[in-house]
């Protein structure tokens, strides 16, 4: 190209200056072969030099090219190739526990005869194991789903929500069944908890975890402290709603967060939640008489505070930690209760304020061991009973469930953890249980990382 | 209330009111070389510490709470922040970082990797799909990643592009004066054994010539056993090594085992700006490296 047009110019010139030539003399004949011969040389040299431009540059390009595949190799080396290109990341986690206890997990905790009561299992089990599937949809959207594989079989979805991944301004949009955002550990997967049991407000209040099916907004403020809000509709599936049919939301939760850091050392967050549902015709085992069922219907109210504190030496959470945290929730109740709905079948009035709550400490004390310790205590509140039900139901049990549990966990890695945890359960009048576990949690494959 | 409500407001007020680019840096050296590139036109919010091991922070309220307000985050990538990124990117409702977006930078994509694994197995440990994440440690790969740092600015605030480029080209005359110094100074450390108590040093054995005889780690990420040691221990005596290195993060308990037992130096390297009181900034951070190492050599 460059040589083309160069050519072309000395050619002109050449040109130009052969036209005067034949009124020319000889010594001026031989000026002008001086002078082209010149000519001819500088631009030879020009030729030259533009030549040699023209190739570092080809080179360099080359060059490029090479490190951008050579980079692209290496980066496609990691992942399938083919069809497998898109898959998403799936985990694994398996879990089992070995559990020695001395009384009946079935029996619930006093006075807690209407809620849940997840209990323990005794002896070798498998534990759930739970596969987790979640991958980007589109640059819009991120889905995740979580299998529960019960071990007598069969398989159940605890989560299985789309994620808005696009939206700006601090928004967030969850839809579809998640785990819900009131208080701390109700998030948090049964792989990540710190003992090998939820604490017994959990346990009773939320059946171990509120999950719902619904649509769940947070916003977060643009300021340097941590400022989130949060709201959820929901189906109301989880208790303590009753699933039903029907049009609207059958449960709402509020919550908010606030989090800062104190140093590079200290970090915490506090969060207040809201929830509120409906209970229809939600049966019960009558406290007394395990032969008897209960049914309740009417409006549940619960309150909660909880506050996490973490402190690591450097913040080098890798090496040493501290984490303290406690959450508090009170649940109003009120509505009517039918006693016997077999036989005597009583309806009245109902109307009771249960509340519970758990302090507990986790310290990992050197890289790869923790050891930890927690105390529950829930207030099963003194109800209020209509008169034709005075005499069927308890309203006051004069007696406080508590429980004291103390753990010791060693992971040889960030995908293995083994636990040892001793408890005394003192949640059932007259029945002080001591308890034992050992348990192991395992994942693999995709390890996506872990929540606050 | 009203006073709190008020302050509140305040607050809200003066972030809005902020007009240069929020960066939010992963780790120190990054925003290190962000603030030489991009001066007083840049706020800088660091995530960790260089006593963090930044393969382990956590997703804390307040690393969201900053995301949220960031123009451009700049980090390592090749998944060394895997285990706390993606939690911060996803709570904080702030698309413009999300990966992807010319908001999130990440250094690993514009150097050569090394190490990059030929099968992956967590039965090899805390392997890295993408290859060994540390590239801080050899200064040469501040260049090219500086070179698309500037880039990426100038991208998300063409405003300031005559200053971005200012800044690129006083940086890479000093910092290419400054490799030819680190390196002259190195000349000894060619062909030195050396003992690593993490898998953390590549880049730095590539570009000074030390070589790697062994690692206190068993497997990258788990803790050096006494069994692995004392097998370290023997291997020394067969093929010697002038001294173990480790990051300031580490736990120092393993390497001064070691260390007192071969009778060999053991050093703490800064790995980042802010890892001892010497590196201040990128410039001492391999100043001070370098005459770790030299002094190691004693």
């Amino acid at each position: 190209m460059f040589k083309k047009t160069y050519l072309g110019a000395a050619f002109a010139a050449l040109c130009f200056y052969t036209s005067p030539a034949p009124a020319a003399t000889d010594a001026d004949l031989q000026a002008i072969r001086a002078q082209i011969q010149e000519l001819k040389q500088s631009y030879e040299q020009r030729i030259a030099q533009l030549e040699a431009r023209l190739q570092t540059a080809e080179y360099q390009q080359t060059e490029l090219k090479q490190t951008v595949t050579s980079t692209s190799r290496t980066d496609a080396s990691a992942s399938p190739a083919g069809e497998g290109t898109f898959n998403p990341a799936i985990s694994l986690i398996l879990g089992g526990s070995y559990g020695k206890l001395s009384q009946d997990p079935t029996i619930p905790a006093t006075g807690f005869a209407m809620s849940a009561n997840p209990g323990h299992s005794q002896g070798f089990n498998l534990g759930e194991s739970e596969l987790g599937i979640s991958a980007n949809i589109d640059p819009e959207y991120r889905g995740v789903a979580t299998l529960a594989l019960a071990p007598a079989g069969g398989v159940s979805v605890e989560n299985a929500f789309v994620q808005t991944s696009a939206l700006s301004n601090g928004l967030n949009l969850k839809f579809g069944r998640y785990f819900s955002g009131l208080g701390y550990l109700n998030e948090i997967h049964a792989h990540a908890w710190d003992f090998a049991d939820q604490p017994l407000v959990y346990a009773t209040l939320w059946n171990n975890q509120l999950g719902e099916d619904g649509v769940q907004l947070k916003w977060l403020a643009p300021t340097d402290t941590f400022i989130e809000l949060g709201g959820e509709l929901g189906r109301g599936r989880g208790f303590p709603g009753t699933d039903r049919t029907k049009n609207g939301a059958g449960s709402g939760v509020l919550f908010a967060h606030l989090g800062d850091d104190i140093g590079i050392e200290h970090s915490w967050r506090a969060g207040a939640s809201l929830h509120q549902t409906r209970r229809d015709n939600a049966v019960s085992i009558d406290a007394n008489n395990t032969l008897i069922n209960n049914s309740f219907s009417g409006n549940s109210r619960t309150a909660g505070v909880d506050f996490v504190w973490k402190y690591s030496p450097d913040g080098n959470t890798a090496n040493r930690y501290l984490k303290i945290q406690g959450e508090y929730f009170q649940r109003k109740e009120s509505g009517v209760l039918t006693y016997d709905t077999a036989l005597t079948n009583v309806t009245d009035s109902f109307a009771n304020t249960q509340s519970g709550w758990y302090l507990q400490t986790v310290y990992q004390f050197m890289p790869h061991w923790r050891t930890g310790l927690r105390y529950d205590r829930l207030d099963p509140g003194s109800a209020q009973i209509g008169a034709s039900n005075a005499g069927n139901v308890i309203s006051n049990y004069a007696f406080n469930p508590t429980r004291t549990s103390l753990m010791l966990d060693y992971s040889p890695s960030e995908f293995s953890r083994l636990r040892l945890q001793l408890a005394h359960d003192n949640s059932r009048l007259g029945l002080p249980d001591n308890q034992f576990f050992v348990q192991y949690i395992m994942s693999l494959g995709a390890h996506g990382a872990h929540q606050y | 209330m009203k006073k709190i409500l008020f302050s509140l407001a305040l607050t809200l007020l003066s972030t809005s009111a902020h007009a240069a680019l929020n960066v939010f840096a992963c780790e120190p050296e990054w925003a290190a070389l962000t603030q030489l590139l991009a001066g007083d036109k840049v706020s800088i919010y660091t995530a960790t510490g260089a006593l963090q091991d930044p393969h382990r922070v956590e997703a804390r309220p307040s690393l969201i709470a900053r995301a949220r307000k960031a123009n451009l985050l700049v980090c390592t990538g090749a998944e060394l922040e895997s285990a706390w990124l993606p939690v911060i990117l996803r709570e904080s409702g702030n698309a413009a970082v999300r990966t992807g977006n010319p908001g999130n930078f990440e250094a690993a994509r514009y150097v050569t990797m090394l190490e990059t694994p030929g099968r992956l197995d967590r039965g090899d440990g805390d392997v890295h799909a993408m290859g060994n994440p540390h590239i801080q440690t050899d200064a040469r790969n501040f260049i090219p990643v500086a070179e698309a740092l500037s880039k990426r600015l100038i991208q998300i605030d063409p405003s300031n592009t005559l200053y971005y480029q200012q800044q690129l080209s006083q940086f890479n005359q000093q910092w290419r004066t400054a490799i030819s110094r680190w390196e002259k100074q190195a000349a000894p450390l060619k062909g030195i054994a050396i003992i690593a108590q993490h898998r953390g040093f590549p880049y730095l054995n590539n570009w000074l010539g030390l070589i790697q005889v062994a690692e206190l780690e068993s497997r990258p990420g788990m803790e050096p056993s006494a069994a692995h040691l004392s097998l370290v221990l023997n291997q020394l005596q067969q093929h010697p090594a002038k001294m173990v290195l480790r990051a300031a993060y580490q736990d120092g308990r393993p390497s001064e085992w070691i260390a007192g037992r071969a009778h060999i130096n053991a050093v703490a390297l800064p790995y980042t700006v802010g890892g001892n009181a010497q590196a201040i900034d990128l410039f001492s951070l391999f100043d001070n490296t370098i005459s770790q190492l030299l002094a190691g050599l004693k």
